[in-house]
């Protein structure tokens, strides 16, 4: 049975330009807080952002050294598998290119880990390039802990629950491991314009 | 269990509207037609469902505020400004207009007269809905059951079924209200947030093992919840129904 | 943000879908701390991908729920057990 049309109902969405709205996404002015669980609050002394797994050494970085790397500021499109899209939102933050500048790895993998337990994984061609960042900073503020504060990983091109919330680290891995969400129904990969939201779409 | 909850898959059902009627400024009640409803009981909420013409779709939950038995379903809805459902529930909807609805659902805040009492609601502006659902059913059945209802509003025109209340006070239902930012000239009863001491002086006391239904906003509800087990009130006996921040 | 945390009683409408029967009455112990709740009175964080039911005394994952509005996919590796 298709659904019953509401008439007048049309929701708080507006129009956005084609080309930047990927198919089944509307767009919103507000910034929707999704979240699994409660918000973690770690004291920024306790704080640190560590790579680990198949890499030569692993890497860690305190606030103060993590805030201490060069920093960027980007204007991106974000894209939600809840069907909600954000055009032009600004962030500042750290390309994940500059955590890994210097890393030896065989691993195609990395599974970002997070307080509060959530992880996701992406492809590592996917977090270079230019494609990612951990963000410390949203519309020229520090980050709100709702919002993944103090930091989160930022993967615009990706569906959001890639830009893991909260992110103390990533794990350079062989496999394609199932994280949080991936595990239970969501899309591997997950590319918006491809429509990857679910397994075997 | 719940008697009148259909056991097997759910689907979603057509609801028609058969009236709006404002209840306060921001806060109108639905009254609904849906073919082959089930019944229900008080306490139990029904999933709304909105399609636009483009296939958009927002869903939302919302407390039956009708005692079971009646020729309609009632929901009663509290406009979110910003909310994506409630505006067009409380705006735009008119009698003949059609939505999709699931349910009854919720066989955990549920309450009805074989549980017996005494029965102590709290409930935080809106959270009022499915409380509501109680006392009417209480009121109907005649039981003999004591209930003590303590509604938190922030003002007197904010008050929810305000004058059905006033009516339902007296015998074995008693209505205490706080109103919590505004009060009319010559109000003698509270005008603050609720806390223990208040919950103490309303509420029937721990001994009598009442069975304790909290309701409204998350803030509230956790900590009406808090201060009743401070209170020595038996956590197994304390059921709460959380609104979110958008209140339902 | 504690305004996000719901109820298990606010997932009914969508376990009921997927179990055939009020589950919200059910009792659920926690595989991780092992106390005992009814599934109405789990945490529930429904403003998400999914429906993510958590334990109330440990925070503990015990159910998620995802649906593409036909398949659902359940995940109750967080339950040690559940009694209906």
């Amino acid at each position: 049975m298709s659904p019953i049309i509401s008439r007048g109902f049309r929701g708080r969405r507006r129009e956005g330009p084609p080309d930047r709205v990927p198919p089944g996404q509307y767009v919103t002015d507000d910034f929707p807080v999704l979240s699994a669980g409660p918000t973690p609050h770690v004291p920024l002394e306790e704080w640190d952002l560590s790579l680990v797994g198949e890499i030569d050494e692993l890497r860690r970085w305190s606030w103060d050294e993590f805030r201490a790397l060069p920093g960027e500021e980007v204007t991106v499109d974000i894209h939600c598998v809840t069907k909600w899209s954000k055009l032009d939102t600004v962030w500042e933050g750290v390309p994940v290119d500059a955590l890994l500048a210097g890393v030896e790895t065989e691993a195609e993998y990395a599974v970002a880990f997070c307080d509060g337990g959530y992880t996701t994984t992406l492809p590592l061609e996917d977090l270079t390039g230019g494609k990612a960042w951990v963000a410390y900073a949203y519309d020229g503020e520090p980050l709100d802990p709702e919002h993944g504060g103090p930091a989160r990983l930022l993967v615009p091109h990706l569906y959001f629950w890639k830009s893991a919330k909260w992110v103390r680290g990533l794990q350079l891995t062989s496999v394609d491991e199932p994280g949080f969400w991936e595990s239970n129904g969501y899309h591997l990969y997950g590319d918006p314009w491809r429509e990857q939201r679910y397994w075997g779409d | 269990m719940a008697r009148a909850a259909v056991l097997g898959r759910l689907t979603w059902k057509v609801a028609e509207a058969v009236e709006v009627v404002p209840e306060t400024a921001r806060v109108k009640t639905i009254r609904l037609d849906v073919p082959d409803w089930p019944g229900h009981l008080p306490g139990q909420h029904v999933d709304v469902r909105l399609t636009a013409e483009d296939g958009y779709q927002a869903q939302r939950s919302y407390s039956i505020a009708s005692a079971p038995g009646g020729d309609s379903l009632e929901l009663t809805v509290e406009r979110i400004d910003d909310g994506e459902v409630s505006p067009y529930l409380t705006d735009e909807l008119r009698p003949g207009d059609r939505f999709e609805l699931r349910g009854p659902v919720g066989g955990y805040f549920v309450w009805e007269p074989s549980r017996g009492g005494p029965l102590f609601l709290v409930a935080g502006g809106s959270g009022v809905v499915p409380l509501m659902a109680m006392l009417r059913h209480l009121d109907g059945e005649g039981d003999g059951i004591a209930a003590t209802l303590l509604l938190s509003s922030r003002s007197w025109e904010d008050v929810i079924y305000r004058d059905e209340l006033e009516r339902l006070n007296g015998g074995e239902t008693r209505v205490a209200h706080t109103l919590t930012r505004s009060q009319p000239d010559g109000w003698k009863g509270y005008s603050r947030r609720v806390d223990p001491a208040m919950l103490a002086e309303v509420g029937p006391p721990a001994a009598e093992r009442p069975h304790v239904y909290v309701c409204g906003p998350t803030p509230f509800v956790e900590a009406v919840a808090s201060a009743l087990v401070e209170l020595g009130h038996e956590p197994s006996r304390i059921r709460t129904e959380r609104f979110g921040p958008t209140g339902g | 943000m504690e305004s996000l945390k719901l109820d298990g009683n606010a997932a009914a409408g969508l376990l009921r879908e997927v179990f055939a029967t009020e589950i919200t009455v059910a009792s659920g112990t926690c595989d991780g701390c092992s106390s005992v709740s009814a599934v109405g009175a789990l945490v529930a964080y429904t403003q998400a991908p999914g429906v993510v039911l958590r334990c109330p005394h440990c925070d503990d994952v015990l159910m998620k729920v995802v649906t593409d509005g036909e398949r659902v996919w359940i995940d109750l590796r967080g339950l040690r057990s559940l009694q209906l």
